[in-house]
Parts: C-alpha cells; sequence; structure tokens
C-alpha cells in the first residue's frame, strides 16, 4: 500500500499531528506498513455479511431522560489548562 | 523472599496474624527499594489511610475477603483526588476528578490501592517501551539482558512478578493483559467484554477494552474478580448479569473436559521450544481426564488486520477529547484554536499513538470506510462465528499465548508491524468479546515463564478458573519466584 506525501500530511492534518518535515518518509513508511498488514482483508469475500459493531452484538441501553449529574463545574474546571470565571479559555474562533 | 498470595494474606488478616497496615507497609517499602520502574506513582498516604480504615472495619466485623488486602493498580484506571497518566506526557498532570467502577467496586470491599503502575502510553503496545514514564523491567531478566515485561500492562505484571504487590489490576484490548502474564509468570484473566465497567478506565478501542485481574494464582484470580466485576449503569456496555462468585467452582473435575487446541495456534512463526512446553501442558489435563480434540478457526489470520484497523478507528475518535482544552497538557506556544489542538497533540502523544491514531483517522476518512472498518468489522463476525463452531466441539481451547518468550529491550521497538506480532493469539477472543486468560505454562532452556493461553464460551471465567486452578494444583510453575525479584537474586 504505497502512500504519497500529500495523503500523509491529509491524514495528520484530519488527525490533528504536525509531522516534521525530517519526518515524513518515516512515518509513511510506517504507516505503509502497517496499511500492508491489513491489506490482508481485502482477499476476502465478505458480501451478505453483517458488520460486528460489539461483541455478542450488545447494544447500547438506553436511560431515562432524567439529570443525574450534579453540577461540578467548578471541581472539573479546576483541571482545566486556562479556564476564567465559569469559562474554558481558547483562542479567538470568530473574528 | 517466596511468593505470597491474595488467598494467603486473606488468611492471615482474618486470623489476626497481621493487620493491613502492616501489610501494606511492608508493599510499600518493598516498591521504595526496587528499581523496575513498574509504578508511575505511589501515594503511600491514600495507601496508608486506606489501610487503616480496612484494619478498623474488621474489628468492626467486617469480613470481606479482600479487606485490608493492598494491590496494584494500572495507571489507566481513574482514582479521584491522584494523578492518572495512562502512561502519556499528556496526562502527565491529570489529577483525576472521579474514581473508575472498578476501582470503587475494589474500595467498597475494602481493598487497598499500593500506586499506579507503569503501561504502554494509552495501553498501545506490548512491551511497556511506549509509555512516557521509562520503560519497566521484566524481574525474569537480569543486568546483562534486559528483559521487557510485555505490555501494555507492563508495569502491573513486573509489579506482581517482582513481589512489590500481591496482585494487580489490568485491562486487555488486543492481549495486553495476558501477553504480560506470560512474560512475567503470573495468572491473567481477561473477562468477557461488559463484565467489569469501562467507567473511569481511559478508552483506547470501547468495543475491545475489558479490565482484569494479574495475580500468582487462578484462586487469587478468582478473588480479584469477584471484587471488580458488576454491572454499571455508568458504562452503556455493561453486562447485567446476576453477581456471581468467580471461586465456585474452582476444585471441580475435569474428568470428561473437551480441550479444543486449534491447528492455527500452533503453525508457523510459533517458537519450537514453545510449542513442546504447550503440548506438555496439555498432556498435564489429559493426565486429569480431559479429552483432546483438534478444532479450527480457519479465520484466525484474519484477526491481525481486523484488529489494527478496528482498535486505531476506535483509538483516533477516543483520543480526540485530548485537545488541550478541557484538562491535561496544553502547548506554550500556538497561533489559533486548530494550531492549539495540533501542538498540544503533536508534542504530548508518543509515536506510536500517533501512528495509530493517523491509521485510524484514514481508515476512517471519506471514501475508505467501507474498504476499511467495514470490512474490518465483518471479519470481525467471521472470526466471533468460528469460535461459535469451536465450542460446538469442545468447552476450551488451549494454545500458546504468545509467539516466543520476553524478548530483550530495543529489540522490537523500531518495527511496529513485528511488535504487533506479540498479539496474535490473543487478539481473537478481544473481537469475539470472549473470556481468555494466561497461566504460567513452564519454563524455557534458558529459563524464561511461557503462558498457555485458554479460551472459553461467553461468561464462562468461572469454567476457566478452574480449568487453570487445576493445573496449578498439579504444577508449580506460577510458584517459581523472579531471579530479579524484590530481594530475589542480587536486587
Amino acid at each position: 500500500m504505497a502512500l504519497d506525501n500529500e495523503t500523509v500530511h491529509n491524514i495528520a492534518r484530519l488527525a490533528r499531528i504536525e509531522i516534521d518535515p525530517s519526518e515524513v518518509s518515516q512515518t509513511r513508511s510506517a504507516l505503509e506498513n502497517i496499511l500492508e498488514l491489513v491489506a490482508q482483508m481485502e482477499a476476502v469475500d465478505t458480501t451478505g455479511i453483517e458488520p460486528m459493531t460489539h461483541p455478542f452484538d450488545a447494544t447500547m441501553r438506553l436511560r431515562a431522560d432524567a439529570v443525574t449529574e450534579a453540577n461540578q463545574r467548578d471541581k472539573f474546571q479546576a483541571i482545566a489548562p486556562k479556564a476564567e470565571g465559569g469559562l474554558y479559555l481558547v483562542p479567538k474562533v470568530i473574528d | 523472599m517466596t511468593i505470597t498470595t491474595l488467598a494467603e494474606l486473606a488468611a492471615d488478616l482474618d486470623q489476626g496474624k497481621r493487620s493491613s497496615v502492616e501489610i501494606t507497609k511492608d508493599y510499600l517499602g518493598r516498591i521504595k527499594a526496587s528499581h523496575h520502574n513498574a509504578f508511575i506513582s505511589v501515594n503511600e498516604d491514600l495507601a496508608i489511610g486506606q489501610a487503616q480504615a480496612a484494619d478498623a472495619q474488621r474489628a468492626n466485623g467486617n469480613k470481606h475477603t479482600l479487606l485490608g488486602i493492598p494491590v496494584a493498580q494500572k495507571d489507566i484506571f481513574c482514582i479521584e483526588g491522584t494523578q492518572t497518566t495512562c502512561g502519556s506526557k499528556i496526562l502527565e498532570n491529570f489529577i483525576a476528578p472521579y474514581t473508575a467502577t472498578v476501582v470503587q467496586n475494589m474500595q467498597d470491599r475494602g481493598v487497598v490501592s499500593l500506586g499506579k503502575t507503569n503501561m504502554d502510553e494509552f495501553a498501545m503496545g506490548s512491551s511497556n517501551e511506549t509509555s512516557h514514564f521509562g520503560s519497566v523491567s521484566n524481574p525474569w531478566g537480569s543486568e546483562e539482558t534486559k528483559l521487557v515485561p510485555g505490555g501494555s500492562s507492563g508495569g502491573s505484571a513486573s509489579a506482581v512478578s517482582a513481589l512489590l504487590a500481591p496482585a494487580a489490576t489490568g485491562t486487555d484490548t488486543g492481549g495486553s493483559i495476558r501477553q504480560p502474564a506470560a512474560f512475567c509468570n503470573l495468572t491473567g484473566i481477561k473477562p468477557s467484554y461488559g463484565r467489569c465497567s469501562r467507567y473511569g478506565m481511559i478508552a483506547f478501542a470501547s468495543s475491545l477494552d475489558q479490565a482484569g485481574p494479574m495475580t500468582h494464582t487462578a484462586e487469587d484470580a478468582a478473588l480479584l474478580l469477584n471484587t471488580m466485576a458488576g454491572f454499571d449503569a455508568k458504562d452503556s456496555t455493561s453486562l447485567d448479569v446476576p453477581a456471581e462468585d468467580f471461586s465456585a467452582c474452582l476444585n471441580d473435575s475435569l474428568d470428561g473436559l473437551k480441550i479444543g487446541l486449534p491447528k492455527e495456534f500452533f503453525g508457523d512463526g510459533l517458537d519450537d521450544e514453545m510449542a513442546s512446553i504447550i503440548e506438555t501442558a496439555v498432556k498435564e489435563f489429559e493426565s486429569m481426564g480431559a479429552v483432546i480434540k483438534e478444532v479450527s478457526l480457519p479465520n484466525s489470520h484474519l484477526a491481525l488486520p481486523s484488529y489494527y484497523v478496528i482498535a486505531p478507528a476506535e483509538a483516533s475518535s477516543n483520543l480526540s477529547r485530548f485537545d488541550g482544552v478541557r484538562y491535561g497538557y496544553r502547548a506554550e506556544e500556538y497561533n489559533d484554536l486548530v494550531d492549539m489542538y495540533t501542538k498540544t497533540r503533536t508534542e504530548a502523544f508518543g509515536d506510536e499513538v500517533k501512528r495509530r491514531i493517523m491509521i485510524g483517522a484514514y481508515a476512517l476518512s471519506s471514501g475508505y470506510y467501507d474498504a476499511y472498518y467495514s470490512q474490518a468489522q465483518k471479519l470481525r463476525r467471521l472470526i466471533s462465528n468460528d469460535f461459535t463452531d469451536a465450542f460446538g466441539e469442545c468447552d476450551v481451547i488451549m494454545g500458546p499465548t504468545t509467539p516466543s518468550p520476553a524478548f530483550e529491550a530495543g529489540s522490537r521497538s523500531g518495527d511496529p508491524v513485528s511488535m504487533y506480532l506479540n498479539d496474535i493469539y490473543t487478539i481473537p477472543a478481544n473481537l469475539a468479546g470472549l473470556p481468555a486468560g494466561s497461566i504460567p505454562a513452564g519454563f524455557t532452556k534458558s529459563g524464561l515463564p511461557t503462558g498457555l493461553h485458554l479460551i472459553t464460551p461467553y461468561l464462562q471465567e468461572a469454567k476457566m478458573l478452574n480449568i487453570a486452578h487445576k493445573f496449578q494444583q498439579v504444577t508449580d510453575w506460577h510458584m517459581r519466584t523472579a531471579p530479579n525479584a524484590i530481594s530475589g537474586g542480587k536486587a
């Protein structure tokens, strides 16, 4: 499975990870090796097989639409990198 | 120093021979004197406080079996008020604001937490070498030949094997309890998917992750699993089944037990010496009345490729929460919001985690979903169906836990795919969600431990522990002390 550098950069962008220019070819070959392993899947005809998303086809339980959690904003924001006045601080998003 | 089991500690506590504080301080002292790097953090005050509380409860008549017994916790479990890193720089300063259900269940029964064990970053690894907090030594290695303890629960395995804790918790997504258990001569059990709550257990691949015990004996594994398992409304895939005593049938006869040996687990890639050790172990069961049958898991060769799509895909989604906004590390300098996310993740994730996130992002990306994720899930069903067919002919499937014994540190870390092959026998049970375990099977000529892998049908952990316990009644591999355990050998 050959990848070009542009695809590698695109995957990195999707993953919000930056690849140092000096490491692009190393990353590309590591990803190619994994995709080569994965490519063994292609040989199998899976027509009519239902995808299995969970063991035992477990389905997610639903719960009553009721408030169960207490407000713990201060406790949770105490571990935030930057929070002020009950808000999480991030760089400006909209001009 | 010799091995002390949970059962022995429980008897000592019950008979008043030792207090929980005494036992806990003993283990804290061993951890302090150790050089295995098995722990990321130890909170002595918390441990001793819990031990004092346990002693007080015992004085008040509380008789829970594991009341006051200290165990080590893999650093993937959140414990309120303590550092919880998951082996990553991104959570280096994370103080958990809540406690994982598995740990809470243990605490409710008076189990003391000694500290948090080292692990591969976000449980991605088979050697503990991807940890931000350094590699861990396998007590079965030596100064000259540094061996990996396996991973990702490598710190837990090393801690129990080095006698720094009588037992530990682990988690297993593709073999992360069983492979280190095999490398460090322990009993390690991955229960059925859903037995132990995933709430507060930092997620890697949610449809595969499962917590379990790592102990010296099967009897201990049953005792610890009894305190860990149980339905939890906070985990949407927690199994709502009646509570079970996993110790209940430890001593049942194995007469007539049908053991399935899948030919696929004894083929190319398996070390010859390993194959003969496993054959000898299986013969022990024959002498106890078990019957051996050859079975087939024809799609098992597809488990590794399928896993390396499903696990990274789920990981890329789960790990998107690490963005530097609400908790954990944030980069110092950035230009805008996306740059902040990107720099934070680039600076604080290790190489293996980045690789898996990227593979997952690719497999889920537009135009590739059907070819990768959907196809992998279809293969998952074929692999699961194989087990259903095989269990029509046998009660338990056996084989080697790993293709070879513990390898030298640094020998495989440069080649991810060769590292992945470590889990070739363990991954199928995760994909199918079945209970599986590894028990000490014997030693190689060079003195390295090996693991016998057991897989049983859904919810049959008690049967598996029965099979393991009976084996441990006629063998003593599991009671051998590692040369580099604390106060063992030259340590």
